[in-house]
């Protein structure tokens, strides 16, 4: 059995400590709440000699980014953390080392944008990455946070994919807050992740160009490459994830089903407040009301037959978002994802509700879960579904 | 001519041939083109020295002033106009392209 050995870490401090066992080669950080204690920690690391890394100190996340870029072409595993402004302002970097086929891997602690100004969680910075050709999962604990960047490198560097990563959490709800972590000596995260550069990468004996031009003759070809690694880093993420649960015990899935063997209604959520709508779904369980939960942890690629699966049975999904996609159908970048997944054969569809909630770090409690829950199982009865979304927490 | 598909082309849209702009003809995109007027040359080389794309091309001709005369690859030289305008003597023209 692998060695482990139980820490009391915050989900920073977790991300920073998996990027550590993951042994990055390159680390080009800048700060910015609430996902600067993990960029101090990687700093501590390379300082005190426990991370033998090159930590390059920038003048912004869009520096941060281009000298990972830098990095990974050459062939050092690359890795940096950021949130919110940051980085949407690595955004357009991150448009080209995904193009570019660099396995970057990031940590977000995700915070919600300006303006009004807010240093609170949400996940309006990552909302929209979505299409940006990044894998990008959710994950609901510190635990989690520190397995999944692991993962991610394991899928990022996989010659099938070849695409930059995010492990993105809760901003303050899971950045700032202590839990215990097992973690993994680095010789047996470096068996499962082992150093091995697969990519194209800049080598003065065998010399090629990056970041070349796409003209219309090519552009298409290229972009639908990047789709075909994303169709691909579907099963292997799920084959990373079965693999770790192998070697360390701890598996997650690309959706994390809870009491949906018999549920006639579920809800979909994801990050810290999957555990809420956990406790939330066994309170409304013991009312009766048979509802279930799917975490999802896998947002880009979308796990689209796992999830038809798992709702296979349900009458009505509610999907819980976290960002407000303004001006859109629906606000939930999430619930857009699970509507069209049916878009073929509406006839396979439940019916759906969306829910904004947590929006700039309003407080949700248990008890308004459960009031969605109960809520769902009214749309089940025939109650009709109104045509938006529907705001939790909202002052009128 | 077909053109390859996405199967084909490399990943990241990398090019493993390093210099292989030497064989895609970028003079096309020219609408003006220098034309070096060789009487009044003084060889100073500046159009050579400021040319990005390296298309002023110096060529060893022992019967010329100091022996070089200086040419245009027009395959190549996409009518930026530095050298146009770097010239000291006036020994470049502008010349619109007719094609
Ligand atoms: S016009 Fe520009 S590209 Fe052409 S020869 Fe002169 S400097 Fe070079
Ligand atoms: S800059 Fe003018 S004078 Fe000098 S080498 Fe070129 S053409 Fe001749």
């Amino acid at each position: 059995m692998v060695k482990m050995v139980r820490k009391a870490l915050t989900t920073n401090y977790a991300v920073a400590h998996a990027a550590k066992d993951s042994d990055v080669d390159v680390i080009a950080a800048y700060p910015i709440t609430p996902s600067t204690p993990a960029a101090e920690k990687l700093a501590e690391y390379v300082a005190n000699g426990e991370l033998d890394a090159e930590y390059v100190h920038v003048e912004s996340e869009h520096s941060a980014a281009s000298a990972l870029v830098g990095a990974s072409a050459v062939g050092a595993r690359a890795f940096t953390v950021t949130a919110s402004q940051g980085l949407i302002y690595m955004s357009e970097v991150l448009y080209i080392a995904s193009g570019l086929r660099l396995p970057i891997v990031l940590g977000v602690a995700s915070r919600a944008l300006s303006a009004p100004l807010s240093i609170w969680g949400d996940m309006h910075d990552i909302a929209p990455l979505r299409d940006a050709g990044l894998i990008i999962y959710f994950v609901s604990s510190a635990q989690e946070a520190y397995d999944s960047v692991i993962q991610a490198f394991k899928v990022a560097e996989d010659p099938r994919v070849h695409l930059p990563a995010i492990v993105d959490y809760d901003g303050f709800i899971m950045s700032h807050v202590t839990e215990p972590v097992d973690v993994i000596d680095r010789e047996d995260v470096l068996k499962y992740i082992p150093k091995k550069v697969t990519w194209n990468t800049l080598n003065p004996k065998q010399p090629i160009s990056i970041g070349t031009v796409g003209d219309p003759d090519y552009y298409y070809e290229f972009k639908y490459q990047q789709q075909v690694a994303m169709e691909n880093a579907v099963k292997v993420a799920e084959e990373a994830d079965k693999e770790f649960e192998k070697m360390f015990g701890r598996g997650y899935g690309l959706i994390e089903e809870y009491r949906m063997d018999d549920a006639e209604v579920a809800m979909i959520a994801y990050g810290a407040h999957a555990g809420t709508a956990r406790v939330a779904v066994d309170k409304a369980r013991e009312e009766g009301i048979k509802v279930g939960l799917i975490k999802l942890r896998l947002w880009r690629p979308f796990p689209t037959e796992h999830l038809m699966k798992a709702l296979e049975n349900v009458s009505v999904v509610g999907v819980l978002d976290r960002a407000m996609a303004l001006g859109a159908p629906r606000q939930g970048p999430v619930v857009k994802d699970v509507i069209s997944m049916y878009a073929s054969d509406p006839s396979k569809a439940p019916k759906v509700a969306s829910y904004a909630l947590a929006i700039g770090q309003r407080d949700v409690k248990i008890e308004d879960l459960v009031a969605v829950a109960k809520q769902l199982d009214e749309f089940a009865k025939g109650k009709e579904i109104p045509n938006k979304t529907i705001c939790i927490g909202l002052r009128e | 001519m077909t053109l390859p598909g996405w199967k084909e082309l490399p990943e990241g849209a990398v090019v493993r041939e390093p210099g292989n702009t030497v064989t895609i003809s970028t003079g096309e995109w020219r609408v003006f083109k220098p034309v070096i007027i060789d009487e009044k040359c003084t060889r100073c080389r500046l159009c050579w020295i400021y040319c990005p794309d390296g298309t002023i091309i110096e060529v060893d001709d022992p019967n010329a002033p100091l022996g070089k005369r200086y040419e245009v690859d027009y395959e190549h030289c996409k009518g930026c106009g530095i050298c146009w305008k770097e010239c000291p003597v006036n020994a470049i023209e502008w010349v619109p392209e007719e094609r």
